[in-house]
């Protein structure tokens, strides 16, 4: 398991792309937000929480599609079903070894980035916070996703489509987070409620990703 | 006896076939009348004027919109667990007729929210519930198209609805804690303290059970065809083999 995701992670930096990329979504984004509100620091101090949260989760979008495509089509997934190791168990490493390349930089950019979008200084715990316990949670769905089109000749589209309305608590309790520290209110119910999303999805949807993969492999 | 016996395609073509026109007439009977009888025979609503016999229409596709997402639950557990075929062709028969439900209860929806609320769009938690519902019914029907292999589609939407299914729960309750509402509580319950005044009642609740029996009679002609469907392709196929 843990070869897997040296693997993974190996893959992920070396082969180009999928690493920066998202990171370079996630600044675009940042960037290109006050480029078209507008530069005022009060309208961008009230928006900065849902930028920053949309923008992870696009920009963990973004990578999504590669997670089982490569493995699909040079056989390597076949060899990993076969393999002793559960599918299962497969999946909830492919899962760690995506969030530890896009994830955790976003969780650790992201302060930054909220400079640039004028967030309140008692955001940022929140902000961090939350982006660490919630974006396990978009690989996790977004790993269920890619499992359901890896079989597919143009999954791209189609994989957004499946996974954005996935998506939608886990925004909802973590913007939401994020603003209700950034006004000085407690956070801590929301920021609790998307945990416990994040806990369900990583105990469950590994089941449902095996499941999906053996379908496709058929 | 047993239910299982129809998920034999032979068995159920000629069941439903049978059943068919005893769902379909009641189910136009009932909207006719209740549809009717709401439009022209009810008296306006204070403070509402005749907007108010949007209702109608408005209540009935909503509760179908979400009961038809249930039934699909249900049909593709079924498919998962016992692999009838019929079971989830039903499934897929019904995810349209869901869709245009959604469809019909935002865009009726509108029309009365321009009126009465000042604006053809809230964030409202219900508004905005169905709005992720729509996506949910789409990202189903388009795994549906995008997969070639039958039995791989059905196993892998059936998967898709389970998940969909769970999140779209949380969804609900999520958009609940995010922002309040402007829809009334429940008010057509049976055992509520207050309700709507039996006048809209009446033929509300028969609005109700004629887009039920639509939706069944819907679900079984679209079943049936997804049926023969199935069946052409087969002999296609044995075609080009031969």
């Amino acid at each position: 398991m843990i070869a897997l995701i040296l693997r993974d992670l190996r893959l992920a930096v070396r082969s180009g792309g999928g690493f920066g990329l998202g990171l370079a979504f996630f600044l675009l984004v940042a960037v290109l937000v006050p480029l078209g509100v507008g530069p005022e620091p009060a309208t961008l101090a009230k928006i900065a929480p849902g930028i920053l949260w949309v923008g992870a989760l696009l920009s963990c979008l973004l990578s999504l599609d590669r997670i089982f495509a490569l493995d699909f089509e040079d056989g390597s997934l076949d060899l990993l079903a076969t393999a002793p190791m559960p599918l299962e168990g497969v999946v909830a490493a492919k899962t760690l070894a995506h969030w530890l390349v896009t994830g955790l930089p976003l969780t650790l950019v992201a302060p930054v980035l909220a400079v640039l979008l004028n967030l309140p200084a008692q955001g940022y715990l929140w902000l961090v916070a939350s982006l660490a316990l919630g974006t396990p949670a978009l690989s996790m769905i977004g790993v269920f996703g890619a499992s359901l089109t890896v079989g597919l000749k143009r999954g791209g589209l189609l994989l957004s489509l499946l996974v954005l309305p996935l998506y939608v608590p886990t925004l909802i309790f973590g913007a939401e987070a994020v603003r209700r520290g950034a006004m000085g209110m407690a956070a801590g119910t929301p920021l609790l409620l998307m945990a416990g999303i994040t806990a369900g999805s990583l105990a469950l949807l590994p089941f449902a990703a095996a499941a999906a993969i053996r379908v496709n492999l058929r | 006896m047993s239910i299982w016996e129809y998920a034999n395609p032979k068995k159920f073509m000629e069941t439903s076939g049978k059943v068919l026109p005893w769902v379909a007439i009641p189910a136009a009977v009932l909207c006719a009348v209740g549809l009717i009888w709401g439009f022209f025979f009810t008296p306006e609503a204070e403070n509402f004027g005749s907007t108010v016999k949007i209702i109608y229409l408005h209540v009935p596709a909503a509760m179908m919109a979400i009961n038809v997402w249930l039934m699909m639950l249900v049909t593709s557990l079924v498919w998962i667990v016992r692999r009838h075929h019929v079971s989830a062709l039903a499934a897929k028969a019904a995810a349209p007729i869901g869709l245009t439900m959604t469809l019909v209860a935002l865009v009726t929806g509108a029309l009365w929210g321009q009126p009465m609320w000042g604006t053809w769009w809230a964030w409202d938690p219900r508004l905005t519930s169905f709005l992720i519902l729509t996506l949910f019914y789409l990202g189903y029907m388009a795994l549906w198209a995008a997969v070639e292999e039958p039995d791989t589609a059905a196993d892998l939407t059936g998967v898709l609805c389970i998940v969909g299914s769970v999140f779209a729960l949380l969804s609900r309750y999520a958009v609940n804690f995010w922002n309040q509402g402007l829809h009334q509580g429940a008010s057509l319950s049976l055992d509520a303290r207050e309700n709507v005044a039996d006048v809209y009642w009446v033929p509300l609740v028969i609005c109700i059970a004629g887009f039920v029996l639509m939706f069944v009679t819907l679900v079984l002609l679209r079943t049936r065809t997804e049926i023969r469907a199935r069946r052409l392709s087969a002999l296609l196929a044995r075609e080009r083999m031969a």
